[in-house]
């Protein structure tokens, strides 16, 4: 019986998609701010998808309208916490005071992982994040330049009262956009991050829970603008919402040869 | 099997979700609060498929491990053991332990069998259990469980017991390995005698 009820699941599912731009970011090795091991390795980052632009508010109404298990009215309590998408004026309705350009909030790490799975996609892992977020506009590694640093930091010293701006800031090397200064994001292995690289210290597993030793692994200490997304996005369980926190999708990257349009025309 | 049994069934499966959707919501619904709200499935140690939610209706004692694991997976092992014999006799045929592995790209069915020899699991209480690699990152986020893929295969994972009741709600956890956490066994013994 379940063999007979896939396929018209699938094709339900595959009607439905509408095409939000993906792009290719070429991965490699990578100083991550978390290295890969004790020995404080560098990250192997395979060629991967990134959607262009965080999901906006639209976007994720469209989700909750076409899979009412979503909405706010109707999730699953281990799913998400009573704070999912109370800015919305209803359950199925943005309202006045929130935009459909504007990055979608106050969603669980479920509910993020339900929407990219509606593109099929998926949540990008923190090294994926990382790697495309390590760029500006004409350089791909941008980290080490103080005003970069600067920039960012200043974004996290605005006050978080502000109404959120729409998506569409300037464009990375990639052609990837807003991935600083708008929102935090969810990324697929948030709750990863801190555990320790070197699993023969567990005989005492309450040892500060790992923290303590991932947090000796850090490289890059000075590093605040990336290290702050770590320590707020491990602060986080699945569940949780905050009305900073947005999220966007990511894919493995297209078979031979890899042309974005080619993946649009593929999913309708 | 043929088209029109094939077309019956979806017939009758459509029927079954429009009955279900009509009708008032029973004793029996699913608790908003309880884990088996995932879809995840699952396959067993003796390549057995089945869905997570096919585990209620009987508490359980559940973790997240993979056999390659030289270090805590063994004492997990051990503690899931010496916790089901820290409970009254006549308890003990209550709870089933469930077991899913960090590690679907070498723990398939065969693996886990032959570690499911190896302990001397009791076959009538304990599986062994792998499930895609999304799904895995989904559990260990509904359980709390915190992992990481290290470069060499291995995995960094935090290690919890956890006591799930018959509705797949989270009752109590121990991250306590090695011997028995007296306070987690009255948690089990008082869920098991209130069931």
């Amino acid at each position: 019986m379940i063999r007979c009820l896939v396929l018209p699941a699938f094709l339900l599912v595959a009607g439905m998609a509408n095409a939000a731009d993906y792009v290719n970011v070429p991965g490699g090795q990578f100083a991550s701010v978390l290295p890969a091991d004790a020995t404080r390795a560098d990250v192997v980052v395979a060629p991967f998808m990134l959607r262009r632009e965080p999901v906006t508010n639209a976007e994720f109404l469209a989700f909750v309208l076409e899979q009412p298990q979503w909405r706010r009215d109707r999730i699953a309590r281990v799913f998400a916490e009573p704070s999912y998408l109370m800015h919305w004026q209803s359950a199925d309705a943005l309202g006045a005071t929130v935009l459909p350009d504007q990055p979608v909030t106050q969603v669980s790490w479920f509910a993020a992982q339900a929407f990219c799975e509606s593109e099929r996609a998926r949540l990008p892992a923190w090294n994926e994040w990382e790697f495309a977020a390590a760029s500006d506009a004409t350089r791909h590694d941008a980290r080490s330049d103080p005003l970069w640093r600067e920039q960012i930091l200043s974004w996290y010293s605005q006050p978080s009262g502000k109404p959120l701006a729409a998506i569409g800031g300037a464009a990375n090397f990639y052609g990837v956009r807003d991935l600083h200064g708008l929102v935090w994001e969810w990324v697929d292995d948030f709750n990863a991050l801190l555990v320790a690289s070197d699993s023969r210290d567990q005989n005492d597993p309450d040892r500060l829970k790992f923290c303590g030793a991932g947090a000796l692994n850090l490289r890059d200490r000075e590093n605040y603008a990336v290290l702050m997304r770590v320590a707020m996005l491990s602060s986080l369980k699945a569940a949780d919402t905050t009305n900073s926190t947005g999220f966007r999708c990511a894919r493995p990257a297209a078979p031979v040869p890899p042309v974005a349009t080619q993946v649009r025309g593929d999913r309708q | 099997m043929n088209i029109r049994q094939c077309a019956n069934r979806i017939l009758s499966a459509l029927l079954l979700v429009l009955m279900c959707t009509t009708a008032p919501a029973g004793p029996r619904e699913l608790p908003g609060d309880s884990i088996y709200q995932l879809d995840i499935p699952l396959v067993d140690q003796n390549g057995h498929a089945f869905d997570l939610a096919q585990r209620r209706g009987k508490p359980q004692l559940v973790s997240m491990f993979y056999t390659s694991c030289q270090y805590v997976c063994p004492l997990l092992v051990d503690t899931l053991r010496k916790t089901q014999k820290a409970l009254p006799a006549a308890q003990r045929k209550k709870l089933d332990v469930l077991l899913i592995s960090f590690d679907p790209g070498r723990d398939n069915p065969r693996r886990l069998k032959e570690v499911f020899a190896e302990r001397k699991l009791d076959a009538s209480h304990w599986t062994l259990s792998r499930t895609e690699t999304p799904n895995v990152r989904k559990l260990a986020a509904v359980l709390d469980i915190e992992y990481k893929l290290l470069p060499g295969g291995d995995f960094n994972h935090s290690t919890s017991l956890i006591l799930l009741d018959a509705n797949g709600r989270i009752v109590a956890r121990t991250s306590k390995i090695g011997e028995t956490d007296p306070q987690f066994v009255a948690a089990i013994s008082r869920t098991l005698s209130a069931d």
